[in-house]
């Protein structure tokens, strides 16, 4: 029993996956808060010099590592796709994630664009509904994918226009 | 002086107590379908009650004005009883130093200021109610216009509060989706608040639209009355409430005397209509079934407040206490107990007082639930507005068979409901048969005969019932609940059942849903299970359920994002009486729900 969660086939499609390029944006952002995270718990250790105090930072460290080797894989794991009355959004190895939410329920789209996404021509997709848990964020689209996958949403969430 | 509004286009004259404007009652001999029944919601600017300012500003008069009188305490005992010289007052010294003149100017001064504040912010603050928004103006140097779109009503809720009951005031807040987004019209009269609400809704409900249509039938209703009085269905059975539109001789609560007396309590005729409208019923016996559809007795309200966790708690700390002094030989420390059983008397006595004549009655506008003894609350929930319910019951509440209600709600109201939380607690306390009435009022279509086991299965069935339920290999995770944790489909809604110790049963009817998840995690991978989510918006309630077996939740996926997605689209909840247009264009898209929307069916009955 340990394999992985997957839909059953004949309820959904090709999952579209997300561009290549995310693993180098999530990968130098891992880097920044591995290196800010170490720093910040290894202190104790430098002032003091308790050996043990080493501890925390180094097993922070060696998790961020694992978690940065594993990025490929995890961008990977990120797919949606458009079914005909509901967007289905999955990411996640370890801790698996799916979404199906109704086009009707959306009540705004986001574009968001970090420094480095920018650079690469990324964009990323955020799906805002009345709900705050349902949180539907696609990282490493490309712009104008984004942008498309946008009007493709607002124009499918108008003609299913549901109340709250 | 009951009545106070008048046009505000028009410079108006200053408010005379005496003249009042008061609006025309509907003439019960014509049925005129979609008369307004307070007269305010012409579209035109209306002022609110003239004692408005005194109600919102008055309390800090009245403490200025306590603080001048504690301040003189010694001059005014020296006026009367006329002994002692009193040192350093401050009249001394204005005397002292020849300012008397000055000190009267300045008292004067700040009396216009106010008076002058007062009557200018009463005449800045309007409000009007077209078909389409609700619209306040108010303000003296800024001004704030705040406008609220009908058909996205959450809520209307009356609120009296005692200072303004004597007054014959109440707080009306239209209630819409969002954070402090709340349009509040504070205060009216209170027989206007009432008339205004059924108005609002009305407006909301999509039935003023086919006005044209409505008088036709109406005429037609005249020429063949028998066509009028459809046989009550199961939609109007269960709200059990007159349909104001079906029923056009029905008189407006405006045209009834306010204070009428709660059936089979006599009340006595008191001095005039302020002290009857005081003590009258929350519900208007026209408009909501004369009765309750829940009694809260009051020892049945005393019991749950005393098997509270928060009044268990408060009496295991203050027992600690004086064991802890008796055992030290220390009775100072029985002192340092003082503000705990301070904050529990008033916990108790609030919770008390809020929760006392609570009721909840259906009415064809939604559920109105009403509680309070000094400040009342009474609220309408329009259909369609509860995103999801919670049926919980707490170990102490396990012997005497008791339960509690609470909805998510996409509006958050300002004011207090019972246990002086937000207005989420629909039921404070109830027996099995109250729950599934209530639930019957907040979720219409819910509990029908062939549901009602599947209600009484979540609720009180230790398991191996309807509901899909956790697998043997899950008890690592769900000790004693295991074999009741589960889910199942209801009419129109998804049941989670939860806990075997703290019981739970969350219903989430399906056109509220914003969206599913489905989780998993290394635990979850390992022993086969999964997660599912169901997101409504934010409340006290969190629709989950862990520790289902993974074909099961795959199932709940997939076959629930459908359900949604067929619920929503043929949900009209929010124009919850346009079905009853005779023209209407969306008439197709209604046919097949039985949802949640108790006029549902008398589209048939009017055409």
């Amino acid at each position: 029993m340990t394999e992985r969660l997957e839909l059953p086939v004949e309820t959904t499609g090709v999952w579209r996956r997300v561009s290549g390029r995310y693993v180098v944006v999530d990968v130098v952002g891992q880097i920044f808060s591995a290196i800010i995270a170490v720093a910040a718990t290894s202190l104790p250790a430098w002032l003091t010099q308790i050996w043990w105090l080493w501890l925390l930072p180094g097993v922070i460290a060696v998790s961020m590592l694992i978690a940065i080797v594993l990025t490929p894989r995890r961008v990977k794991s990120i797919g949606y796709q458009l079914r005909d009355d509901d967007l289905l959004f999955r990411r996640g190895l370890m801790f698996q994630r799916f979404v199906s939410v109704p086009y009707g329920r959306m009540q705004l789209v986001d574009i968001n664009r970090g420094p480095l996404a920018r650079a690469l021509g990324l964009s990323e997709l955020r799906f805002v509904t009345a709900a705050a848990a349902s949180n539907v964020v696609i990282p490493g689209l490309a712009n104008e994918d984004a942008e498309n996958l946008r009007d493709r949403l607002v124009e499918l969430a108008e003609s299913r226009r549901a109340g709250l | 002086m009951s009545d106070d509004l008048e046009p505000a286009g028009v410079p108006a004259p200053p408010p005379e107590p005496g003249v009042s404007h008061v609006p025309a009652p509907a003439p019960a001999d014509a049925p005129h379908l979609s008369a307004p029944a307070s007269g305010l919601t012409d579209g035109e600017w209306h002022r609110l009650h003239p004692a408005t300012p005194l109600l919102r500003g008055g309390i800090v008069l009245i403490a200025i004005l306590a603080w001048v009188i504690s301040n003189l305490r010694e001059r005014l005992l020296d006026l009367f009883i006329g002994r002692g010289d009193v040192e350093g007052d401050p009249i001394d010294w204005v005397v002292g130093n020849g300012l008397v003149g000055v000190a009267l100017l300045i008292i004067a001064g700040a009396l216009l200021l106010f008076i002058g504040g007062f009557y200018l912010s009463w005449r800045m603050h309007t409000f009007r109610i077209t078909n389409e928004v609700v619209e306040v103006r108010s303000g003296i140097l800024f001004r704030t216009n705040r406008r609220g779109r009908l058909d996205r009503i959450q809520g209307i809720n009356i609120v009296r509060p005692f200072f303004a009951r004597l007054f014959g005031a109440a707080k009306l807040e239209v209630n819409v989706a969002g954070q402090d987004a709340n349009v509040q019209l504070a205060y009216l009269s209170s027989t206007n608040a009432d008339n205004l609400r059924l108005d609002i809704l009305r407006l909301a409900s999509g039935s003023q639209r086919s006005e044209a249509a409505a008088r036709d039938a109406a005429a037609r209703a005249a020429a063949a009355p028998t066509t009028t009085l459809p046989a009550a269905d199961a939609g109007t059975a269960l709200t059990g409430a007159p349909d104001a539109q079906r029923y056009p001789g029905t008189p407006y609560p405006g045209t009834t005397p306010p204070g009428q007396p709660a059936p089979g309590k006599p009340l006595p005729r008191l001095l005039d209509t302020r002290v009857s409208e005081l003590l009258a019923p929350e519900l208007d016996p026209n408009f909501a079934p004369p009765e309750s559809v829940v009694k809260l007795h009051t020892g049945r309200l005393i019991g749950s407040i005393f098997l509270n966790d928060t009044t268990v708690m408060f009496v295991i700390i203050i027992g600690a206490a004086i064991a802890w002094a008796s055992l030290a030989d220390a009775p100072f420390l029985l002192f340092t107990i003082f503000p705990v059983v301070l904050g529990a008397a008033s916990f108790i006595f609030r919770r008390f007082t809020k929760s006392l004549r609570y009721s909840i009655a259906g009415t064809p506008d939604g559920v109105r639930v009403g509680f309070g003894l000094f400040t009342i609350s009474n609220e309408t929930l329009p259909p369609g507005r509860i995103h999801s319910v919670q049926v919980s019951q707490p170990i102490l509440w396990r012997g005497p068979g008791w339960w509690e209600i609470k909805v998510n709600r996409a509006s958050k109201s300002s004011t207090k409901g019972a246990d002086g939380q937000q207005n989420t607690t629909i039921l404070p306390v109830g027996n099995l048969d109250d729950v599934l009435r209530v639930l019957g009022l907040l979720l219409p279509g819910l509990v029908e005969d062939s549901s009602v086991q599947l209600l009484r299965d979540g609720l009180i069935s230790p398991g191996r019932d309807g509901f899909t339920n956790s697998p043997r290999r899950a008890w690592p995770l769900r000790w004693f609940s295991w074999r009741r944790n589960g889910f199942a489909f209801g009419p129109g809604v998804i049941l989670l059942r939860k806990g075997a110790i703290w019981r739970e049963l969350v219903v989430v009817p399906e056109p509220r849903v914003q969206s599913l998840a489905l989780l998993q995690g290394p635990i979850y991978r390992r022993l086969g299970l999964a997660k599912i989510k169901v997101h409504t918006v934010a409340g006290p309630i969190t629709a989950e359920l862990g520790a289902i077996d993974v074909d099961a939740a795959l199932t709940l996926f997939t076959d629930g994002s459908r359900a949604v997605i067929e619920s929503a689209t043929a949900d009209t909840s929010h124009r919850w009486r346009s079905s009853e247009r005779t023209s209407d264009r969306d008439s197709e898209s209604t046919g097949g729900h039985t949802g949640d929307h108790p006029g549902g069916h008398s589209g048939e009955a009017v055409s």
